[in-house]
């Protein structure tokens, strides 16, 4: 099990890393998508078989793709991305690094919770998932259903034709 | 862990395998003897008796081909499209309940290699990811009919899955179980699914013959408008592995319909027969086959009537026609069950 | 214009009911269909075991004929080569020598007689056109080849056997009718 962790760990961050570096953007998403594999991987390790399985349908299977689409699509080169300014550079180091505080932070408030919640063997099971949605966060549930609900309407304001608005 | 189980579940791996490539083989033989019957032909029927050595011919030629990986390929993605597309169909046939269980000296062998209690969502993501072996295939070979090809896979993919996954939700009610081995288990006798869940059944067909990129669905590799879409770069064996896959994957969207909406392994009548449980697993388990190859059947069946869809047709079908059609019956499904379970 | 076959629909651009929008109806009655022709007998041949049979005038790979003596009938008059539409005759013609008439019956004879199989299109204008009821084309097949030269056929190939078990027969198209209309064609279409 622990070397099973540490696997996943290495191919994450190691796929995480080429993600950064790599140079071609379709070698950036299949990384990309190598990560989210693995990390699919650490859920079945947490016994969260509906998690994993949902990241890899979700995430793997139609996140990933759309943006594998979208580059396709555009055949980005490195060529044409143009060089950004020194400015627009620093500002996202910037960015960057207050984001890895907010993680940071994040991270350690985990030390808190865990007591609190205890891991369980069940925890990511289908019943628990759903027993814990429908009852402690029904509200937050619904409003994020809400919120998707508008996306959706959105999307369809934009697929439809000028003419026909 | 025990051993016995350990070595039981290697060896049936093994034999799952066999079968699925067996079949895959097999169906290709099908495929064309079917298409020739039903258009007043024979068929293959020069290599072995009624040509049942075809298959190994066609296998032959296919290593002995020569090997083209073009110039301006992405060699790396080149190679890893099919490895993809024949990986992701061959790790579905794990979760499928092939069979009851077996009795050998006091110990039960379960004929599924594993019961995972998110069985049918384990089979979607397997799907979903199989769509990046044409995707990545496709845009590797940089050819432009490729790309055509490769994107009208990944978007046909997409809209098809929401409406097959919807298709689950209202499955997935009625059974109240996303185990596949329970929801087999439900099935026993004639209390099929499909008379509960007609409407899911058809969408979910139509669906599966659209994952599967089958006629009337096969957009991203239509030869009159793509050459040969996501494979018209590909040569030999990695051509085969693509051709082969949509064989296994016809195979395990089969034994998936089957195992959703006829009853798996059931067999109607079996509790009166009164024989000892090996042999009503091992009926079950054949009966379950032929399910199976009847589906395969109604695939090949539709392949040869049908003409193609244009790809317009295709996306509306998708997401004005099936979609709403399935949330509809999300809909039904869940106040026809509010209202009988709470009575 | 008179309809061919009482199949044809006028189309029309009407309203599809709700049966015709949902296509199932129509898609099983399709595959009906389908599954008709499929228990039907099948119409192919297994050619090698299996041969379709000719008509008996059917216009194959040409003979030179021998006459009842077992010589050439040709003599190399070049009337099939101007009659050939596809140009695929060429000849030599040659004078017999002394000593030579068991070989040929006319006194001039063709040396080389050569006709491209990939050129001639086997309408059997040359059998028509022959005077000396030499060449005739018969319900041979031309074989098959690899290289385009050995399709060049000589006069090995064409002229039949002398041997009479093997003689080539063309009784079918040598008729009493098929002689008559060639001696006198040149009126026919006048009588």
């Amino acid at each position: 099990m622990i070397f099973l962790f540490f696997l996943l760990s290495a191919v994450m961050v190691v796929s995480a890393l080429f993600v950064v570096f790599s140079k071609n953007p379709v070698n950036n998403v299949i990384y990309l998508i190598v990560c989210f594999i693995a990390m699919a991987g650490h859920y079945i390790l947490l016994n969260a078989q509906f998690l994993a399985v949902v990241h890899l349908i979700v995430y793997t299977g139609a996140i990933m793709v759309l943006f594998l689409f979208v580059i396709m699509l555009l055949n980005l080169n490195k060529a044409i991305i143009p060089q950004k300014s020194k400015t627009t550079r620093i500002m996202a180091v910037i960015t960057g690094g207050l984001f890895f505080l907010v993680l940071l932070a994040a991270t350690r408030q985990t030390f808190e919770i865990l007591p609190r919640y205890p891991f369980t063997s069940t925890i990511g099971l289908v019943k628990e998932i759903g027993k814990t949605l429908f009852n402690d966060f029904l509200l937050p549930f619904e409003m994020s259903s809400v919120l998707f609900i508008s996306a959706m309407v959105g999307a369809v304001m934009f697929g439809k034709k000028d003419d026909a608005v | 862990m025990d051993w016995t189980i350990l070595i039981y579940k290697t060896i049936f791996l093994f034999i799952i395998l066999l079968v699925t490539l067996l079949v895959a083989m097999y169906s290709t033989y099908g495929e064309r003897k079917v298409a020739a019957f039903m258009q007043d032909r024979r068929g293959p029927n020069r290599a072995g008796p009624f040509g049942l050595l075809q298959p190994l011919a066609d296998g032959v030629k296919m290593f002995m081909k020569e090997e083209i990986i073009p110039l301006s390929a992405n060699r790396v993605l080149f190679i890893l499209g099919p490895s993809i597309a024949m990986t992701t169909a061959l790790l579905t046939g794990v979760v499928i309940p092939w069979g009851g269980i077996i009795t050998i000296g006091g110990r039960e062998f379960s004929l599924q290699i594993a019961d995972l209690n998110i069985g049918i969502l384990y089979v979607f993501a397997m799907v979903s990811i199989g769509v990046y072996g044409i995707m990545i295939g496709g845009w590797a070979s940089n050819n432009k009919y490729a790309l055509y090809g490769a994107i009208r896979a990944a978007s046909q993919m997409i809209s098809y899955e929401l409406a097959m996954g919807m298709s689950i939700v209202a499955l997935v009610i009625t059974t109240g179980s996303l185990s596949l081995h329970e929801i087999v288990a439900q099935q026993h006798g004639m209390n099929w699914n499909i008379f509960y869940q007609p409407l899911g059944f058809l969408i979910f067909l139509t669906c599966a013959f659209a994952e599967t990129n089958r006629a009337p669905f096969d957009l991203p590799e239509c030869e009159t408008e793509l050459v040969g879409g996501y494979h018209t770069e590909y040569s030999s064996m990695k051509l085969g592995f693509y051709l082969f896959a949509e064989y296994i994957n016809m195979f395990i969207s089969s034994a998936v319909i089957a195992t959703l909406y006829f009853g798996g392994y059931n067999m109607p009548f079996i509790d009166q027969l009164g024989l000892p449980q090996n042999v009503v697993t091992l009926l079950g388990t054949m009966f379950f086959f032929l399910k199976i190859f009847g589906m395969i059947f109604l695939f090949m069946w539709i392949r040869w009537t049908l003409p193609r869809f244009r790809y317009d047709q295709l996306m509306n079908l998708g997401w004005k026609g099936l979609i709403p059609l399935a949330i509809f019956n999300i809909l039904a499904t869940g106040i026809y069950y509010y209202f009988t379970e709470l009575s | 214009m008179e309809k061919l076959t009482n199949r044809s629909r006028v189309v029309s651009d009407k309203k599809m009911t709700f049966l015709e929008k949902i296509y199932l109806p129509a898609i099983i009655k399709g595959m009906f269909i389908t599954l008709k022709h499929f228990f039907r007998k099948k119409t192919t041949i297994n050619y090698p075991e299996q041969k379709r049979e000719f008509s008996q005038i059917y216009r194959g790979q040409h003979v030179l004929k021998r006459d009842d003596l077992g010589r050439e009938r040709c003599t190399a008059c070049g009337l099939c080569a101007v009659a050939c539409p596809a140009e695929a005759i060429t000849m030599v013609a040659a004078e017999r020598k002394p000593g030579e008439e068991n070989l040929y019956r006319e006194e001039k004879y063709a040396a080389v007689y050569e006709i491209n199989m990939l050129r001639c299109i086997y309408c059997g204008d040359c059998e028509e056109a022959c005077p000396k009821e030499a060449i005739f084309l018969t319900d041979r097949i031309v074989a098959s080849q690899y290289q385009r030269l050995p399709f060049v056929y000589g006069k090995e190939l064409l002229v039949e056997p002398l041997d009479p078990d093997k003689r080539i027969d063309v009784s079918v198209r040598q008729t009493d009718e098929v002689r008559d209309f060639k001696l006198n064609k040149r009126f026919a279409h006048n009588k």
